[in-house]
């Protein structure tokens, strides 16, 4: 048997659902296992799934001076203003030394004791090959998953999800924090955006009508011939009654963990809210702008740093915040391509090429920075003017996938890319 | 159960309207009742009127000249409201079949023929939009400090005012501050190919009427704003106020402004237009100095060419001081500008030392390495240019051809960016050598360089056809035909890039008019909450609240970072927050629950509340979905309304009440409302 659900019908919470899609079971005359009762037994907390996140710094971060290579000397050739200062002793306005050759912005220091604690892995030098600069091309190949290929019309965390059906999923298996639904999470499995935790309620504006004022927008939604908002609108009221559930009002964050005030800090803090409701969520997705510094992006202080500072303290915050859970989470961090070795001609940098990307998680083999650096010498950058790229990002992401999601099937996660788990970098215990 | 399941669900997959995911096989099981019951009734015309059902559609003198075929009449006239305008009001179906439709689509097309003085007159409240630049600023300066500090405190005591009213007349809300417009960044903090938000420094709920940090909050002397977006609609915050002096209160100004001209201007296409075009060639308002910069970008660069050619679109485009901030092209220089100065500066000397005698040669080390703060060329503009303003990013050029079109491009920039911001083209910051763009040599010098370009440009087969095609998912469907595309772009190239004739071209194409883009595009955020404010007539005094509404949904205006501008396809618009969002905002409008909006849902239905709710449903399908509302739906609204709760029984009155404000919020919240 494959339902053993049985109690699952007696505790249903779902009530009001439940009449109204046991109603349409009838009519057609049914007698298998209606969905919503699979999802009523899925709402019972599942805590030991593994989890991921995955941040997209929109508009092309500089991995340059994120993931900063003081050891080549051709690194402050080139960047006369912006360079970020070789570490010294007991400074702060400097790189912060990880391995003797790369350190790490001075901003994003609230990282530095994950990476000493084996929690947080860079891999430099690493991003999607297509030779494009264009941000929606470079963005759209990305979330694709399928780089230089236009006509893939879904992304590759959904297509992730695929391969691991999941029959009984949750509303929240897979989440995209923001009022619009990112590309990545584009396809066949459910997701769903959610801007604000706190407001996602249909809100009734004459009093005692709520339940009907919910429950006719349901049913008309669950009952239009409209493709693209049927399943939308199923999505959105399964999300709500369990949220409601899950009261997230009553949420503080834990350990002392203190989460930036901006759009980014508060998505975290809502993400880590989402993890501990316990309501099935497996993966989520989160962006953050603002990097497309083509005019004084600054070094130490400045543009960068200060989008670095709400980074750092940002992704510090919620593995506090997450404590033990953290054995369960991977968080890792991309953008569409890095930015020229050179600064250009207004201290600031142009479209690039590779990038850095990070890694945090009890899973991650940390405290190393990994790829294959390729130098910042003329002959050694792309087209002459940006780092070269020697990591695919889906290396990164495969390897993820497979080891911590369980995903069997790479290749039609990254269709046409050698998907062979020898390539993995081993940024993951397996 | 398995066995059960399997054949079932592959017979499934072959009706197109099913998802065929596990998950959704109940619901898909219900969708396919419903296609089977439509097959049998559609159209779905239960209260198409009866004129409009006798007649053959060919034979309607309403559709004369138009390749109207698979369309009824009433259908066609709905159709262009939807596409060519932001939806019928009350009574526009009416009008246009009496006027003909060919001849209301003429007006439409030369929109200086038809008088719009009543809505001049609502914009009159709005004094930023008839300033020029240099009186923004210096009327709207950024506040200093000490101000910044007094009106927070000030702002606070309105703000706990206001949320106490506010509480009497919102049933459910929460403690938070409304959002607010992204303040000052240069460093605009954020993107995505979702919508910016705008964005608090403190949202916590925990702690609503805590004093702002200071840091960031000072700074941005915007106070506290809500970063998710989640705040109440109705609370206008302070920065921009009726009577605000900071700037962002001329980006205030013009949101309402917008919103007034969708939803009242006759001029409708013209408003349509507008939004195309800014969208196409879009500036961000929270970058920099670009918050002065954008009245003057959309009252003298877009509009006035909204149906003209487009290279002089293009070209407008490129001289402002809106499009050379944003995209930084008034930075870009000749990298050897400054050595070239240092010489002619040293020339300038020997000159006055040695006098008349002879030409003195250049003193200055060429080999001398370019000092720190000597500028040079930015890409950025020059890329965009030719990405998403003219060819595409499929359109055929290279990384070479970018740093090329950059090199034509230095020199155009901006005189005084803080005092009045003038396009200027400064010779000495140009780079005088041959430049080879898409194979073709640029040097016809100076500023020609650049016109010569655009020029180029603007006649490339690869822009017609890019255009084209973004004109065509506008207005036809998110795919549009190919043939479609095509005959666009053979008018584009034969009529010099006539905006007008490509309109044209388009309108009287039958693909305009077929039964596949009827109802085929989802509306935007912003094309939803003007419509339905059309469509229920409503009388707007302040449009802020529907000016924070469409941001909530997902599209703040003025508000898109990259310059891609917002995306014209359903996938970026629908997903379960902007439905939700949708849906309170049909409740809140219809519900009369909007701060300065007044709607009278009982004389537009024309029942009062003691009528049959099936009447009343009746009438608000009739009224807001042309009678079209798929089979499914009006049976589903009417179980929901036999729900006692709708209707309220008065302490003081025995009758029973229909809550009309509920219905007809349901009526706009439903699916078929949310396409054009």
């Amino acid at each position: 048997m494959k339902y053993k659900c049985c109690e699952g019908v007696r505790d249903l919470r779902f009530s009001r659902r439940y009449f109204l899609k046991q109603g349409g079971v009838a009519m057609a005359g049914l007698s298998a296992m209606p969905a919503f009762l699979q999802r009523a037994v899925a709402a019972t907390p599942m805590p030991n799934k593994k989890q991921l996140v995955v941040l997209f710094q929109r508009g092309a971060a500089d991995g340059l001076n994120i993931v900063v290579p003081f050891g080549e000397s051709n690194y402050y050739r080139m960047r006369p203003t912006i360079a970020i200062p070789q570490p010294k002793r007991g400074g702060t306005d400097a790189a912060i030394d990880l391995d003797g050759f790369f350190g790490l912005h001075p901003s994003l220091a609230p990282l530095e004791p994950l990476f000493r604690k084996n929690q947080l892995a860079i891999v430099h030098a690493a991003g999607s090959p297509d030779p494009t600069r264009s941000h929606f091309d470079a963005q759209d190949f990305m979330e694709s998953g399928t780089p230089g290929l236009r006509s893939t019309e879904d992304g590759w965390l959904n297509r992730a999800l695929e391969t691991v059906p999941e029959e009984n999923a949750s509303p929240f298996r897979a989440v995209a924090m923001g009022p619009n639904l990112p590309r990545m999470l584009h396809g066949g499995a459910p997701a769903i955006a959610l801007p604000d935790l706190k407001q996602f309620k249909v809100m009734a504006q004459a009093p005692g009508t709520g339940q009907m004022v919910e429950g006719g927008f349901e049913a008309m939604y669950s009952q239009t011939v409209d493709h693209a908002l049927h399943g939308t609108g199923t999505e959105t009221f399964e999300a709500i009654d369990l949220l409601r559930k899950a009261d997230p009002a009553k949420y503080q964050p834990e350990n002392g963990a203190q989460y930036p005030t901006n759009r980014l800090g508060q998505s975290l803090q809502q993400i880590g809210q989402l993890l501990k409701a316990d309501i099935g969520v497996e993966v989520l997705f989160v962006d953050c702008g603002g990097w497309d510094n083509h005019v004084n992006e600054g070094g130490v202080q400045g543009q960068l740093s200060n989008l670095l500072k709400d980074l750092g303290q940002g992704l510090a915050a919620f593995h506090r915040d997450m404590g033990d859970r953290m054995e369960n989470i991977v968080f890792v961090t991309m953008s569409e391509f890095g930015r020229t070795a050179k600064e250009n001609g207004n201290r600031g940098t142009d479209h690039g090429h590779a990038n850095c990307m990070l890694l945090m998680g009890g899973d991650v083999q940390g405290r190393q920075v990994y790829g294959k650096w390729p130098g910042l010498n003329d002959h050694q950058l792309n087209d002459g003017r940006d780092l070269a790229l020697t990591t695919d990002f889906r290396s990164v992401v495969g390897e993820i996938l497979t080891k911590h999601l369980g995903v069997k099937g790479l290749d039609s996660v990254f269709p046409g890319f050698d998907n062979n788990p020898r390539k993995f970098l081993g940024l993951l215990r397996t | 159960m398995r066995l059960e399941e399997r054949p079932a669900s592959s017979f499934f997959q072959r009706i197109p309207a099913i998802s065929a995911t596990p998950r959704s096989f109940l619901a898909a099981i219900l969708s396919v009742t419903c296609v089977l019951s439509l097959t049998v009734e559609l159209p779905a015309s239960a209260a198409i009127p009866a004129v409009a059902k006798e007649k053959k559609p060919k034979a309607d003198p309403a559709l004369k000249g138009l390749p109207i075929t698979e369309l009824s009449p009433d259908e066609a006239i709905l159709h262009a409201l939807n596409r060519l305008a932001y939806g019928p009001r009350p009574g526009d179906v009416e009008r246009v079949q009496q006027m003909g439709l060919a001849k209301w689509i003429e007006q439409q097309l030369n929109p200086n023929s038809i008088d719009d003085r009543a809505m001049e007159a609502r914009l009159q409240d709005y004094p930023t939009l008839r300033m020029s630049t240099a009186k923004l600023i210096d009327e709207y300066p950024q506040p200093k400090q000490a101000e910044k500090q007094a009106q927070q405190v000030q702002a606070q005591a309105r703000q706990e005012r206001r949320r106490s009213d506010a509480a009497v007349i919102v049933v459910e809300k929460d403690t938070q501050n409304a959002p607010e417009q992204p303040a000052n960044s240069e460093a605009p903090a954020m993107t995505s190919a979702s919508a910016p938000q705008p964005w608090p420094d403190n949202p916590s709920a925990a702690a609503p009427m805590k004093q702002p940090a200071q840091g960031k909050a000072a700074t941005n002397g915007t106070g506290r704003r809500d970063v998710l977006g989640g705040g109440d609609p109705n609370n206008v915050p302070r920065a921009i106020a009726d009577d605000s002096k900071r700037p962002q209160r001329v980006v205030a100004e013009l949101g309402m402004a917008k919103v007034t001209r969708a939803i009242y201007s006759e001029r409708q296409l013209q408003q349509v237009m507008n939004d195309f075009w800014f969208n196409h060639f879009n500036v961000f308002a929270g970058k920099g100095e670009d918050r002065y910069y954008l009245t003057s970008y959309e009252r003298d660069v877009i509009q006035p060419h909204a149906f003209g050619k487009f290279k002089d679109l293009v070209t407008a485009t490129a001289k402002s001081p809106a499009m050379l901030f944003y995209l930084d092209n008034f930075l870009s220089v000749d990298p050897r500008a400054a050595q070239r100065q240092a010489a002619e500066r040293a020339m300038r000397q020997q000159r006055r030392r040695g006098g008349f005698g002879w030409p003195p040669r250049p003193t200055a080390n060429p080999q001398q390495p370019p000092k720190k703060n000597d500028r040079g060329l930015n890409e950025n503009y020059g890329r965009e240019l030719m990405e998403l303003h003219t060819l595409g990013v499929d359109g055929g050029y290279t990384q070479k051809d970018v740093t090329e079109v950059a090199r034509c491009f230095t020199g155009w920039t901006i005189d005084k960016p803080r005092q009045y911001a003038d396009f200027k083209f400064d010779d000495r910051l140009h780079d005088p050598d041959t430049k080879i763009v898409l194979g073709k040599k640029i040097h016809a010098g100076g500023m020609k360089d650049g016109e010569q370009l655009i020029d180029m440009l603007a006649h490339h087969p690869s822009t017609a056809k890019f255009i084209s095609t973004k004109l065509a998912r506008r207005f036809v469907s998110d795919n549009p035909p190919p043939a479609l595309v095509s005959r666009l772009a053979e008018t584009f190239q034969s009529s010099d890039g006539d905006i007008h004739a490509v309109l044209k071209t388009m309108i009287w194409s039958p693909e305009f008019w077929s039964r596949e883009s009827y109802r085929a595009k989802i509306k935007t955020p912003f094309e939803l909450v003007v419509s339905a404010v059309r469509a229920l007539g409503t009388d707007v005094d302040t449009p802020m609240p529907l000016v924070q509404w469409v941001a909530r949904i997902g599209e703040p205006l003025y508000q898109c970072q990259p310059p891609t501008g917002y995306a014209d396809k359903a996938e970026a618009w629908v997903n379960t927050g902007a439905l939700l969002n949708r849906l309170n905002y049909s409740l809140a409008l219809a519900g009369n629950k909007m701060r300065g909006a007044r709607t009278d849902v009982t004389s537009l239905l024309g029942v009062d509340s003691s009528a049959d709710p099936k009447t009343a449903l009746d009438r608000a399908v009739r009224v807001f979905l042309g009678g079209q509302a798929g089979p499914t739906t009006v049976e589903t609204l009417e179980k929901q309304l036999d729900n006692p709760q709708v209707l309220q029984a008065k302490l003081d009155d025995p009758r029973k009440q229909v809550d009309l404000g509920v219905v007809a919020g349901l009526v706009l919240g439903a699916p078929e409302f949310q396409r054009r």
